[in-house]
């Protein structure tokens, strides 16, 4: 399978990816590890006239200690995620899901700003910012701004990041307790069919993958928890107010069922 | 546009369309044919390659990401043409292959994985090795030649 043709630019700077971008409009896409946007242009569900690749800007990939929060460079890999020994401290939850996302070739390559903006309700990265209530930094041609991750996911592969902005920082509060991620898949290194994050920090967070067009938040499960509700009562109310796709892989009623269940069993493992 | 890729050491360079994927220009343009086109979904691992020494599926990558760095294909990953690499070694010695098909993939992937993990327990290896596929089921076998490639690699240290 081979891509439509583009034409390839390769940025040394982010400025350059955002002049890049501000020059071509929609017609253009970023390109970082390429591990969700080449398999759509291979199957030609993308089709971008022209690919900014921003794969080699170095000084975009790191984890670094910003005192309340950690901050990671756009393009992290989830392999650097996996094995930070800042991450292992500061925010084990968002260590532990980089090392469920896809397999060691995709790790090699992926990137976690590569994932947020890509915005699939499939992937792990982004249930798992929402859950930890992570600030994604965006620069454009007028400058910087911060979008908090609840306002950043807005459709299926749709995402509050305008068509010639950068996604340059992930912000992650430090969320030192308890946490576990259930992740329901048929072949080792697939997406989840459905996954459920929960993450303690005094309150309960707790985020679904591909529940709906959007990573979501249980809400629900989260105000019952809130209320004093159980572990498995709380469960029981993590289909509501999703919109669970319908596809091969299950219907929409076996991912409700599989939301209740994971949900359980990762608020048991987290020790909620 | 030119994309100048060191593959098994050597330079080579290409003119090639943008939309050239890695695995393509090692095939068609430098003619290594030993690294396989499986699935082209990035499912199945057969074309794994080591880039800039970890393990990449070259059906997902561009040539052009590639430039300017190094690649290891099954055809350099021996240290000469006399000795073959241990991972290689045990594949051939605990029959790590059926068909041969995903073999090239799975040797880069467990190569790349035993530089990262050089003692790892057999449900590591087959947790390293999820994203290869092997269509004639052969695990087991292929599972015990990477424990045997760590204890030779970890004997030889």
């Amino acid at each position: 399978m081979i891509p439509a043709a583009f034409e390839y630019v390769r940025a040394d700077s982010a400025d350059a990816a955002i002049a890049a971008l501000t020059e071509h409009g929609d017609e253009a896409k970023l390109l970082a590890g390429g591990m969700s946007l080449i398999p759509l242009m291979k199957l030609r569900l993308a089709t971008p006239t022209v690919l900014v690749d921003v794969g080699r800007l170095t000084d975009l990939s790191y984890v670094r200690d910003g005192g309340d929060h950690v901050a990671i460079g756009a393009l992290t890999r989830h392999r650097d995620l996996e094995t930070s020994d800042l991450l292992a401290t500061a925010c084990p939850a968002l260590r532990g899901v980089a090392a469920e996302v896809g397999d060691n070739q995709v790790r090699h390559r992926g990137t976690l700003g590569g994932s947020v903006a890509h915005g699939d309700p499939a992937s792990d990265l982004p249930a798992a910012l929402l859950a930890l209530d992570a600030t994604f930094v965006a620069r454009g041609p007028g400058g910087e701004r911060t979008i908090a991750a609840g306002e950043f996911f807005q459709g299926f592969l749709e995402t509050a990041l305008a068509d010639d902005e950068l996604l340059t920082e992930i912000r992650v509060p430090k969320v030192a307790g308890g946490w576990d991620y259930q992740k329901f898949n048929r072949r080792a290194q697939d997406w989840a069919i459905v996954g459920a994050l929960a993450v303690r920090n005094g309150s309960t967070r707790v985020a679904l993958v591909n529940m709906g067009s959007t990573p979501l938040r249980a809400t629900a499960v989260e105000v019952a928890l809130a209320g004093g509700a159980s572990a498995a009562e709380a469960a029981e109310l993590a289909a509501e107010g999703t919109e669970a796709p319908s596809d091969l892989n299950g219907s929409v009623e076996y991912r409700e069922h599989l939301a209740r269940v994971l949900v359980r069993r990762a608020l048991e493992a987290a020790g909620a | 546009m030119r994309v100048s890729i060191t593959i098994n050491g050597v330079e080579q360079s290409h003119d090639v369309e943008p939309r050239t994927l890695l695995v393509q220009f090692l095939r068609e343009a430098c003619g290594l044919t030993g690294t396989k086109v499986g699935c082209d979904t990035s499912s199945c691992g057969a074309c794994t390659v080591l880039f800039d020494g970890e393990s990449v599926k070259s059906c997902t990558m561009f040539a052009a990401q590639a430039d300017g760095g190094a690649v290891t294909t099954i055809e350099g990953l021996a240290p000469s043409t006399d000795e073959m690499h241990a991972v290689q070694t045990a594949f051939h010695e605990h029959h790590g292959l059926q068909c041969g098909f995903c073999t090239a993939g799975m040797v880069m992937a467990a190569a790349s994985f035993l530089e990262e993990n050089p003692d790892p327990t057999e449900q590591e290896v087959r947790l390293g090795l999820e994203g290869n596929l092997c269509r004639c089921t052969g695990y087991h076998n292929i599972v015990q030649s990477v424990l045997a490639a760590a204890k030779t690699l970890q004997d030889a240290k």
